[in-house]
């Protein structure tokens, strides 16, 4: 049912773009006004939330402790999953960013008909992960193409690796087979595994669609329905360069792709996609495990701190205490 | 704000990255769409000037396949009402006599380079 309405949300945001700029002719609210605004809000969005987060105290020291600590010097420590020195923990966050490190940790029990359980490690939630990550970090570097000129020789490199096969015309992409398999992969799995089914809600299956209408609309109209590459480059670059103009007769599709990619970037900053800028702020994985020899400094101001002190809590609560018969100090 | 350099650097890195196509085009000139060599020995191609646009690389793929693998050399446009041959070098380079001034400056700055001329020869390029 979630991920039913999330489909049709999806749905209904592509007939949007599809009546506006298509039956509407809205081409320049939905290939400049919005995409524009989208990027703002994007941008300034991204910031406000990560500097909300550097704004709040950490009380503890939480990180996760994930190997043998720092000890007596014959113990031999495990420096990167327990790391006490800066050098360790940059180490660990760069495992962490780029390379998933704690979802290789992931593990699934697994109950047996005699009913033993085992712990079985799990890595394919790894392995989608990063193939659907790296296919999006490519695709977005790829989409350099239309908004610089002279195309850099970086970004004209990505797109030969990437069309390597040779296959048809336009070329096939690697990294949109992978791209449409990992999408498709994270999102059975929320449907087909219970337990996962169980805790998924809109605003995990939302994201999946918008991004998989975002793939599946942008391959449709680079290897079906083709626009005019010339007219789009047009639109992007006078985009960029605030020289904004529409040319007419770009097909609709473009138009639906483009305004998916604005929702998306609409909708980052407000979501959990804000794990891109989180993941490098979280105390569980950022903060030096040597708890043992630097103490933490709360650095909560508890005079700022608003408590509730149990007179307070008596004077809320007296009359409905007494009449359960609950001891109170001062009587009513 | 606690951690201040760190957070305030970080963010920095990603306004930069973020904002490239914007910076990155500031003082350059505008973009126009590259000035293409019209054919000199016709006034239209085998298809509308649209489809064209849009669909030549598949043509071309298409063309390719019926050719080596069917044997079918003739394409009969419903546009022209003519007869091409199916030939990347003997029916297109022949009207748009130069790749450098017609096809390449499309990819050029669409950033694709069509692996076809390994193989192919470009006439042109040949005499230079
Ligand atoms: C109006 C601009 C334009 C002109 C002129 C043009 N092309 Fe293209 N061509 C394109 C665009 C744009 C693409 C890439 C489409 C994409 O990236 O989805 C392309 C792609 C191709 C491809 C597929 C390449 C690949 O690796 O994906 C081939 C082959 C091709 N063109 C052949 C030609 C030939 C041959 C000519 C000259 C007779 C020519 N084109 C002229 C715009 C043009
Ligand atoms: C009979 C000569 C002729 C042949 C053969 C021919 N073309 Fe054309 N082509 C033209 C003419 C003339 C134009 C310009 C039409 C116009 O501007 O109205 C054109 C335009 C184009 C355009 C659009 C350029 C633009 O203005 O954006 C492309 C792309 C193109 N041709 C590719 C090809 C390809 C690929 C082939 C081979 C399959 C081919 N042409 C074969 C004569 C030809
Ligand atoms: C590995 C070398 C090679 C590459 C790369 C290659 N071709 Fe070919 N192509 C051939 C050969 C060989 C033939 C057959 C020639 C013949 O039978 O006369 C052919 C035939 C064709 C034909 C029909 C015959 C003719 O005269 O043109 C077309 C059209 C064609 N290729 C298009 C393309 C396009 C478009 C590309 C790039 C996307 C391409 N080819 C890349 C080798 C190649």
């Amino acid at each position: 049912m979630k991920a039913l309405y999330s489909l049709f949300l999806v749905f209904a945001l592509a007939a949007i773009a599809l009546v506006g700029a298509g039956a509407l002719g809205m081409e320049r609210t939905f290939g400049l006004y919005i995409p524009f605004l989208a990027a703002a809000v994007f941008v300034v969005g991204f910031c406000w939330r990560v500097v909300q987060w550097g704004k709040s105290a950490v009380p503890f020291c939480i990180p996760t402790t994930c190997g043998q600590q720092e000890s007596l010097p014959w113990i031999k420590q495990s420096t990167i999953e327990n790391p006490s020195t800066t050098t360790g923990v940059v180490l660990r966050m760069l495992l962490e960013v780029l390379l998933f490190r704690s979802l290789f940790r992931n593990n699934q029990p697994q109950l047996y008909s005699d009913g033993r359980v085992r712990y079985a490690s799990s890595k394919w939630l790894w392995l989608g992960a990063l193939a659907f990550h790296y296919s999006f970090l490519i695709i977005f570097l790829r989409h350099m193409r239309f908004f610089t000129e002279p195309v850099p020789a970086l970004i004209r490199g990505i797109e030969s690796v990437d069309s390597m096969l040779q296959i048809a015309a336009p070329t096939l992409y690697l990294t949109d087979l992978v791209f449409i398999a990992a999408v498709t992969y994270l999102f059975l799995r929320r449907v087909v595994v219970p337990n996962i089914r169980y805790i998924s809600q809109v605003q995990d299956y939302f994201p999946l669609f918008l991004i998989l209408g975002i793939g599946l609309s942008g391959i449709f109209m680079r290897y079906f329905a083709k626009v005019d590459i010339m007219a789009v480059k047009e639109l992007t670059m006078g985009l960029v360069t605030f020289s904004w103009k529409a040319p007419q007769g770009i097909g609709a599709i473009f138009y639906v792709h483009l305004f998916l990619v604005s929702v998306l970037l609409i909708y980052f900053p407000l979501s959990k996609l804000m794990h891109m800028g989180g993941v490098f702020l979280s105390p569980t994985r950022n903060m030096n495990c040597a708890s043992r020899k630097f103490r933490h400094i709360n650095p909560w101001k508890f005079e700022n701190v608003h408590y509730h002190t149990y007179e307070e809590y008596e004077d809320e609560f007296r009359e409905k205490m007494v009449e359960k018969g609950i001891p109170v100090e001062k009587p009513l | 704000m606690y951690d201040k350099g760190k957070i305030l650097t970080g963010l920095a890195v990603f306004v930069v990255f973020m904002t490239y196509p914007f910076w990155n085009n500031i003082g350059r000139a505008a973009y126009v769409k590259p000035e293409l060599e019209k054919p000199r020995m016709a006034k239209e191609c085998v298809e509308n000037v649209e489809y064209m646009r849009a669909e030549h690389m598949a043509m071309l793929n298409e063309w390719r396949d019926e050719v080596v693998r069917n044997g079918m050399h003739e394409y009969h446009s419903s546009f022209t009402h003519q007869t091409y041959a199916k030939s990347l070098t003997k029916t297109c380079l022949k009207c748009h006599e130069n790749k450098d001034k017609f096809c390449d400056k499309c990819h050029t700055s669409v950033a694709v380079s069509p692996y076809c001329w390994d193989c192919h020869v470009d006439p042109k390029g040949v005499k230079q």
